[in-house]
């Protein structure tokens, strides 16, 4: 059974490699159009994960402080985009920030913004998916985590905000991190909720797997060029973070 | 702070999980004062709740300042207390240098003034070390010079060498004591072993199952245990019993002849190298003899304890050489005799 979830996995990555046109994927990389989808999925996956950060930890503070019904409630509430198909969340997010939405609507009529079908669009799409695989990990980090040392902090004299910035924080940096790149994982790899949401508008919200989509339809070979860079982008990023910052991870 | 009466009068009632504490404890300036008893009697919730971590039914006073009061609504939090807490594991910061660690608690030139605490207990090359990098007796300092740099007001340390390696404990215990003495205010020490709350502190208070069961300087304690606790920790046999005159009704029924007894409950206390075993019955001096049987025995040091079981159970101290001549293995019958003037009697 293992040998066969290992093919699972393996199968389709040697389709992949197995059928790639490798002459077109040097070419593929330097057009233009690779290079803005490239730029523009980094940019939003990585804004995103900087937002999902700022958002997300204090979140993950509330949600491990928190006990009983209210935070089976929050819970449930935080980790919902994880479960719902990320093309109905695009839709709820056209729902609440469209330009008729229950927020977008007051914001276009008062001051002319308009979200939907932007690049901020793309970074809410990819924060309103990803951001729960953070706040998960750093809530697992806060609720695993030895006390007695924010005790002896406030013992020392240290108010909460001292205790949290130089205790609790430096301690959770293992979970923020593996959180963080979890997050930005997901972020890079959405498709359904941007779709709906940004729509897919080469330059601005048309990220890399939009751009394999859309290659899909007209040429594959384009498509695997473009997913062989997308892959390789990624495995770089993630093991060049990784010999950075973390040995143990 | 020299010179000024730090005293500290807390009177704490705390209710958990079918768990209660009750406890009254008044701590005079300079004393140090060891809380000892058995594991799950109390005394971290004890240290946590003058540390203001447990919420209590109650009142704490430290040096005229009210720290909390229930029936009042008081509660000062800890980061206000000035109250020094040290971690049974030190809960060092892992994350910081052995400096940075001292410097925490400072407000003001915090790096230079944690230096000079470490320069003193001659810990100056462990500055920028990790605590991951220090040996448990190094720990065990680092953890108190980064309390007493904060200048408390009072000391809590929790259970201070327990974690330490048996080796070194005696070395550390000798520094610990100098450091206590030169600390000025009320120090409070949580232990479960005597030694330490004999080496450390000038009186005892003993807990058991959340209550004051006991309360004096450690000979006192000692020489008068109310509780099997204290007796086991003292390592004398303790029998309660009612006074008559001279004698001693026990609890199962056996008379004990003893120089005083007085009337009503009372303690009697017999130290096991007053307890004689013989092979045939004793005539004499001894006013009590019965039998007994050898459930196990014990080495320790020069000298083998013997449990018995019989009409009174007693642990008796006999030499190796009386092992053999009076072949105590496990199940050997013998006549167990103690004199009168050997038992000595108190009020329950």
């Amino acid at each position: 059974m293992a040998a066969a979830g290992l093919l699972l996995f393996l199968l389709p990555l040697a389709g992949l490699i197995i059928r790639a046109p490798w002459g077109q994927v040097g070419p593929a990389l330097v057009a233009p159009e690779t290079m803005t989808a490239l730029g523009l999925s980094l940019f939003c996956s990585v804004t995103a994960t900087v937002v999902a950060l700022v958002l997300g930890i204090p979140l993950a503070v509330v949600l491990a402080r928190t006990h009983g019904t209210l935070r089976s409630l929050l819970r449930a509430l935080t980790t919902l985009p994880m479960v719902l198909p990320p093309v109905v969340g695009g839709v709820a997010l056209l729902l609440a920030f469209g330009r008729r939405g229950l927020i977008g609507a007051p914001l276009y009529q008062a001051f002319g913004i308009q979200i939907a079908f932007t690049t901020a669009a793309a970074v809410i799409a990819e924060t309103f998916v990803a951001m729960p695989f953070l706040v998960i990990a750093v809530e697992g980090g806060l609720r695993s985590m030895d006390h007695r040392y924010e005790e002896a902090a406030r013992a020392l004299g240290a108010g909460s905000w001292r205790v949290f910035a130089r205790v609790t924080l430096p301690l959770l940096r293992p979970a923020i991190f593996s959180g963080a790149v979890l997050c930005w994982a997901r972020a890079l790899g959405e498709f359904g909720a941007t779709i709906t949401f940004a729509g897919n508008l080469p330059g601005r919200t048309q990220t890399m797997p939009l751009a394999v989509y859309v290659a899909n339809e007209t040429h594959p070979e384009g498509a695997i060029a473009l997913s062989l860079i997308l892959l390789a982008v990624s495995l770089a990023i993630l093991i060049g973070m990784r010999d950075r910052w973390l040995g143990s991870l | 702070m020299a010179g000024i009466a730090l005293s500290l009068h807390a009177s704490i009632r705390v209710q958990r999980n079918g768990f209660a504490l009750d406890v009254d404890l008044e701590v005079g300036a300079g004393e140090t004062v060891a809380v000892l008893g058995p594991n799950g009697a109390g005394k971290t919730t004890l240290l946590r709740a003058l540390a203001g971590l447990v919420p209590i039914d109650g009142r704490v006073e430290l040096d005229g300042e009210v720290l909390d009061d229930s029936a009042a609504g008081r509660h000062v939090l800890t980061e206000h207390r000035r109250v020094g807490l040290v971690f049974q594991d030190h809960a060092l910061f892992p994350h910081m240098t052995v400096l940075d660690n001292v410097a925490f608690g400072l407000r003001r030139d915090s790096s230079r003034i944690a230096r000079e605490w470490l320069d003193r207990a001659g810990l100056a090359d462990k500055a920028h070390a990790m605590p991951r990098e220090l040996s448990g007796g190094q720990a065990q300092r680092v953890a108190l010079l980064r309390t007493l740099a904060t200048e408390p007001r009072l000391l809590l340390l929790d259970e201070p060498l327990s974690a330490l390696d048996v080796t070194i404990r005696a070395e550390v215990r000798r520094e610990l004591s100098r450091q206590l003495s030169g600390f000025q205010g009320v120090r409070i020490l949580v232990t479960h072993d005597p030694l330490e709350a004999m080496a450390l502190a000038d009186r005892l208070v003993v807990l058991e199952q959340g209550k004051v069961v006991q309360t004096g300087s450690p000979a006192e304690v000692t020489a008068r245990p109310r509780s099997r606790f204290v007796a086991d920790l003292a390592g004398v046999n303790l029998l309660r019993g009612r006074g008559r005159g001279r004698h001693v009704e026990l609890e199962g029924g056996a008379m004990l002849t003893a120089a005083e007894a007085g009337e009503g409950d009372v303690f009697a206390v017999i130290h096991p190298r007053a307890v004689a075993l013989f092979l045939a019955k004793p005539e004499g001096t001894p006013r009590n003899v019965w039998r007994g049987r050898a459930e196990d025995l014990d080495l320790q040091g020069e000298r083998v304890r013997v449990r018995l079981s019989g009409t009174v159970p007693l642990v008796a101290e006999v030499t190796p050489s009386a092992v053999r001549e009076l072949h105590l293995d496990s199940g050997a019958e013998v006549w167990v005799a103690v004199k009168a003037t050997e038992i000595s009697v108190y009020r329950a």
